[in-house]
């Protein structure tokens, strides 16, 4: 057996029937971007991902070398260079070019799809815009009170989750950073906690709760400005709460209480915020309440957030363009308008005319009307493995998995930049190279230089 | 029977986890493929395990998909649950009210049985 080092930027090949360890890899399946992992590989192929989740564990284990061309273009095989040409002709044919995805590329790869709108005058999108998109809204209206994941797990005695299911969707969210941990000023862990979960079903998550809320379908809004007017001291009609919440006024009363007296609260809140009715205005509210918490005590809020670099994509976007998602660059100078220049519109619209997809899945996650138009357009797709998205596309590359092939940067749900230490290398590029490849090309059509 | 539900898409473990083994095989085509109902809503509606029922949103949009009995208290009467996929994204219309996000849960939705589970094991049945 030889031991890897952990600071392994570029993975070395495995040599045949040997095993190598990788110490303190970092999966990039869910925001949490566990960075403690120690990954066994054989024959360049993941054998165990000890301390991983069920999903890291599903993440590490499936991601070996995909037997498919790297390139593909119409549904036959294309060298990269071939299709590199194509790619970069369709994108500076287009009159409305759209780029989006980018949660599963490292920041590196991202840095690169912006330049390549800029140079377009295209749209950049990311797979924010369906996920905490209207918590990005509600951000630049109310603000964002925050903290790191190691604030919560040392300080966080209160633990509220809204909208979010992390036993599924980030399932060592309670044992790394938000329920179990012993921490600076929690000695006992969990028992030093409080955990409330809120939401409209009886989720997996609920078995971890103090206290589980369940609330009407739709009326997050109510119930939030109902703890507001709490917070306030403002006088509300018990029966009047009741019917529009779903649940007891004493419930809510007691819970603001509760959030009065901890020393450091948390609310971590989900999709059941942003995807339902209200979206933005919901996350604003829970904000809101936030920033109103802190007249009595510490308070902070967190989106969970989904992919393993949305938040990187969030943050690169921001420092290329100013905006964190759905930027449009037609003027010349970036224009942020949720709702205008966000993929699901610029398809649903019939507005968009090519599109170029990284890391990202339309074809199965968008709505029926952007599907519809999205297979009348020409569209480019890079991801790792074989999906509707690429099956669709014209051209479409297999890249190398990040994270597993190839190094770069993540940053976890908190905004903290994390390294990647891949595991062994991946015949096909990465996303990175192949957009770079993209972007030479492209300026050189629009005969830019330098 | 043709009564009006919340429908909530959601993320489970077997559909992240098939996201990772291959959208293409059996483990995330079967999460995304079920659609969870209330055990007490299936008792009411004379539903069994395996039905086929078709899906109508509020623009129209419909869909056929079998239902699974929902674990236990895991969801009140009135909502059916999904996992993220082909089936939930049907249900979804192109509006997003401005957000860039189009409501993709808590969508009315009327049910009504299609066929029953029994039913179309006899068809395959005879089929093979």
């Amino acid at each position: 057996m030889t031991s890897a080092s952990t600071q392994v930027n570029a993975p070395t090949p495995s040599v045949p029937g040997e095993l190598k360890v990788i110490q303190d890899a970092t999966c990039t399946f869910c925001g949490c971007v566990c960075d403690d992992i120690e990954l066994t590989v054989k024959d360049n192929h993941i054998t165990e991902a000890k301390r991983a989740c069920v999903l890291g564990k599903a993440w590490f284990l499936n991601h070996s070398v995909e037997d498919r061309p790297s390139c593909l273009i119409e549904g036959k095989p294309a060298t990269l260079s071939e299709g590199y040409d194509r790619a970069a002709q369709i994108l500076t044919s287009g009159k409305y070019p759209i780029i989006y995805g980018l949660s599963d590329s490292p920041c590196e790869a991202q840095r690169v799809a912006v330049s390549i709108a800029d140079w377009i005058s295209g749209t950049i999108d990311t797979t924010t815009s369906v996920c905490h998109g209207p918590s990005g809204m509600a951000f630049q209206g109310v603000g964002e009170v925050t903290c790191s994941l190691g604030e919560v797990a040392n300080r966080g005695d209160m633990i509220i989750f809204w909208g979010s299911n992390p036993a599924e969707s980030h399932p060592r969210h309670f044992t790394k950073y938000s329920l179990m941990p012993k921490g600076m000023f929690l000695p006992n862990g969990r028992k030093d906690r409080t955990c409330v979960i809120v939401d409209v079903r009886r989720t997996k998550s609920a078995k971890a709760a103090d206290i589980f809320i369940q609330i009407k379908p739709k009326r997050d809004f109510e119930a939030l400005w109902t703890l507001r007017a709490l917070a306030k001291g403002i006088e509300l009609d018990p029966e009047l709460v009741h019917r529009e919440t779903g649940v007891e006024f004493s419930v809510w009363t007691d819970l603001m209480e509760r959030m009065k007296a901890c020393k450091f609260g948390v609310i971590f809140f989900g999709m059941g915020l942003t995807m339902t009715r209200g979206k933005h205005a919901n996350s604003e509210a829970l904000l809101a309440l936030t920033r109103d918490m802190n007249a009595f005590t510490r308070f902070v809020a967190k989106p969970n957030r989904g992919h393993g670099n949305v938040t990187g994509a969030d943050n690169v976007v921001s420092w290329r363009t100013g905006y964190p998602f759905g930027v449009n660059h037609s003027r010349g100078y970036p224009r942020f308008n949720p709702g205008e220049y966000t993929t699901s519109d610029t398809l649903a619209n019939g507005e968009a005319d090519c599109a170029m997809m990284i890391a990202c899945d339309p074809m199965a996650n968008f709505s029926q009307p952007a599907r519809e138009h999205l297979s009348t357009i020409p569209l480019i797709a890079l991801d790792t493995k074989e999906t509707p998205t690429t099956r669709a596309a014209t051209v479409a590359f297999t890249v190398a998995t990040y994270g597993i092939n190839t190094g770069g940067t993540v940053y976890r749900m908190d905004d903290v930049p994390i390294p990647l230490r891949p595991a062994f290398p991946s015949p096909h590029p990465s996303d990175y190279d192949v957009l770079t490849a993209i972007e030479e090309r492209v300026k050189r059509i629009l005969g830019v230089t330098g | 029977m043709n009564e009006t539900f919340t429908l909530i898409p959601g993320r489970t473990t077997d559909q992240g986890c098939g996201v990772s083994e291959g959208k293409f095989n059996d483990r995330y085509q079967n999460a995304i493929n079920a659609l969870q109902v209330a055990p007490s809503d299936m008792t009411r509606l004379g539903l069994s395990e395996g039905d086929r029922v078709r899906l109508t949103g509020e623009e129209g949009q419909t869909v056929e998909v079998c239902i699974t009995a929902a674990k236990k208290e895991e969801l009140p009467e009135g909502l059916l649950f999904i996992a993220y996929g082909n089936i939930s994204s049907q249900m979804m219309t192109g509006d997003t009210h401005g957000s860039g996000m189009p409501t993709s849960k808590g969508m009315e939705v009327t049910m009504e049985l299609v066929q029953k589970a029994s039913a179309h094991a006899n068809v395959e049945g005879t089929a093979s």
